[in-house]
């Protein structure tokens, strides 16, 4: 009963959220909403058991595809959005031919050669890229109105309304997904290569199909901050961020779904709330540096270890309670 | 044309000089321990910014501050395998994450320390090898080609001359038996990390006045280093340099003839074809991913 209840008062809090914080924050929320997406995208590909560094230039193939289409084409934000995720997913078929030939240290090196190789493209050809500088003056979302609230795209809280309504869409496809027959066979491609193979699972195709659901996610993802900022650069999708993405992932732990979505909110609330307000603006890097070492080092299986801990010990609790009238 | 091919040929040997002393270290760590250290392009960095402190800020004599610069790192890296890879040892992916971290560790305290700006560093020496009008080799430069194929030398001698190298050759092959046979890992492991953190520093600290040193230099030494022990096959010293001298070639004329991003781009794309048709690499034999 109670739970049914849980996610409208979620929802509810979500929707409030914004108008208790100042502009700067509302701007790191909707950062961080599309943030939960990208890393949640990330999961679904280490599903499989491999760990790409290549993530975030995918998410950077989405928002140079849905900038030029909307720009070049003169298509549709919302439909140029949907169509930069089918861009960076259809990529990552591409990809997957040479990098599925490796696994394990071998696919980690060769999606981060292929996602500088990329990078780097996007830095020699100004035309369409823009060269260094990258694409500016991206075509922001149009505003629109349903009747009880207008949706100004130049308002940080009308984009996180708008982007936290895709991504929740978004999670719930990934969430649908992994519960499928599809995703437990993402699962059995990790821990029983071998006997999934010899139970007649193509692995070559399932890999490739997790690598491109996870890059249409990502890609998404890209185009949603691409159209939010208005500017983006090959810089943009560097290997820093990828060095975040992979924070998040880590520290929140990939085992459960919730995991590396725990782990980026945290993060990114320690990291722009308290650090910055508290004036440790150069130390930053260095305190996240040293959150990933003690959490690889202390908490191997992630924040969401903890939270499962919890559980199990509020679940003793109450039935310890039960058991003594 | 003879004259750009000669000066290009230098400038190659100069870029193998110093790519092979990072990718060797890296190598090492690899070979012996089983850890990809990402930071690596971060301990050249580091013995960058050693010559930027004792040679450029207090005065010291340059060679002096360089021999301070290779212990400092080698420090480094003995704190490294201490304080992460030891206790990592059975997470397969914790090492490298953990070596993520400590990149961004020592990252901010460059910035913390010295700024985002460029460090000035006074030139070494002004003079210059002259072998024909437009064939010039600086002495600088010819430091660090000195001191690569002197400390490559020394390396190889003490891994395959001396009782300690043949240690660290066995349990890089089998760490088991190597413990059967009483070799300390933990010590093979120790002075592993500090020789290839240690080559690293060196070559940081020997081309600082070369290049432009700044806190987020260490990201394209890293990616040549990929590069260069994936060409030559993760784990094969030998392979190592060969793929530096073969990379540094490859790169330097594309660049002089086309530009610096098609070089990248082409060092890149070589790197994931030797990965497509041998991810063991051209001279690679021992497997340990």
């Amino acid at each position: 009963m109670h739970k049914l209840l849980l996610w409208p008062i979620f929802g509810a809090a979500l929707i409030a959220l914004p108008h208790g914080l100042s502009f700067s924050q509302q701007e790191i929320l909707v950062f961080l909403t599309i943030n939960v997406l990208v890393v949640s995208s990330y999961r679904l590909l280490t599903l499989t058991g491999e760990w790409s560094l290549g993530h975030v230039v995918i998410m950077g193939v989405g928002a140079y595809a849905s900038a030029l289409y909307t720009k070049e084409l003169g298509i549709w934000v919302p439909v140029s959005m949907i169509l930069g995720g089918i861009t960076a997913a259809l990529l990552a078929v591409l990809l997957s031919f040479p990098l599925f030939r490796m696994k394990g240290f071998y696919f980690l090196i060769g999606s981060f050669a292929a996602g500088e190789i990329i990078r780097l493209l996007w830095k020699r050809f100004r035309d369409p890229f823009g060269g260094p500088k990258g694409i500016k003056g991206i075509d922001p979302m149009p505003d629109f109105s349903i009747g009880i609230y207008d949706f100004d795209f130049f308002e940080p809280v009308s984009y996180y309304y708008f982007a936290g309504v895709v991504v929740a869409a978004c999670l719930w496809i990934l969430w649908r997904i992994e519960r499928s027959p599809v995703g437990l066979t993402f699962h059995a491609v990790h821990w029983q290569d071998k006997l999934a193979e010899a139970s007649g699972v193509n692995l070559r195709a399932y890999r490739t199909l997790a690598f491109a659901i996870a890059s249409g996610f990502a890609g998404i993802g890209g185009a949603l901050l691409g159209h939010y900022v208005g500017t983006i650069n090959p810089n943009s999708f560097d290997i820093d961020l990828m060095v975040f993405v992979l924070t998040w992932a880590i520290v929140g732990g990939t085992g459960t779904f919730y995991g590396p979505i725990l782990g980026c909110v945290v993060l990114t609330i320690l990291n722009e709330i308290v650090l910055r307000e508290m004036g440790f603006e150069q130390m930053r890097p260095l305190i996240y540096g040293a959150v990933l070492i003690l959490s690889i080092l202390f908490l191997p299986n992630g924040l969401e270890s903890l939270v499962q801990k919890g559980m199990r010990a509020l679940r003793g609790k109450s039935r310890s309670k039960e058991a003594t009238p | 044309m003879l004259e750009l091919l000669a000066q290009t040929g230098l400038n190659a040997v100069y870029a193998a000089s110093y790519i092979s002393l990072v990718a060797v270290g890296l190598v090492l760590i690899f070979g012996v321990m089983g850890v990809v250290n990402f930071a690596h392009g971060e301990l050249f960095m580091a013995g960058a910014y050693a010559i930027v402190a004792l040679y450029a800020d207090m005065h010291l004599p340059f060679f002096m501050a360089v021999a301070v610069g290779l212990i400092f790192v080698g420090l480094l890296g003995l704190l490294m395998e201490r304080a992460l890879f030891r206790p990592l040892r059975d997470n397969p992916l914790g090492g490298l994450v953990a070596s993520i971290g400590f990149l961004m560790i020592l990252q901010a305290l460059a910035t913390m320390g010295f700024g985002v700006r460029m460090e000035h560093i006074p030139p070494v020496t002004q003079e210059v090898l002259i072998f024909s009008d437009k064939v010039r080799l600086p002495v600088s430069r010819l430091y660090v080609i000195i001191a690569a194929v002197v400390l490559l030398s020394a390396l190889w001698f003490f891994l395959k001359r001396t009782r300690f190298g043949w240690a660290l050759r066995a349990s890089a092959q089998d760490p088991e038996a190597a413990e059967l046979q009483g070799i300390s890992i933990a010590r093979t492991a120790q002075i592993a990390m500090f020789i290839g953190a240690a080559l690293a520093g060196v070559a940081g600290a020997l081309t600082a006045p070369l290049i432009s040193v700044n806190p987020h230099m260490g990201h394209s030494v890293i990616v040549t280093a990929f590069i260069v022990i994936i060409v030559g096959g993760v784990g094969s010293l030998e392979g190592a340099v060969l793929a530096s001298v073969a990379y540094a070639f490859v790169h330097t004329f594309v660049t002089t003839f086309f530009d610096g991003v098609i070089a990248d781009i082409t060092g890149l794309s070589l790197m994931l074809l030797v990965l497509i048709v041998k991810p063991t690499g051209l001279f690679g034999s021992a497997d340990r991913a």
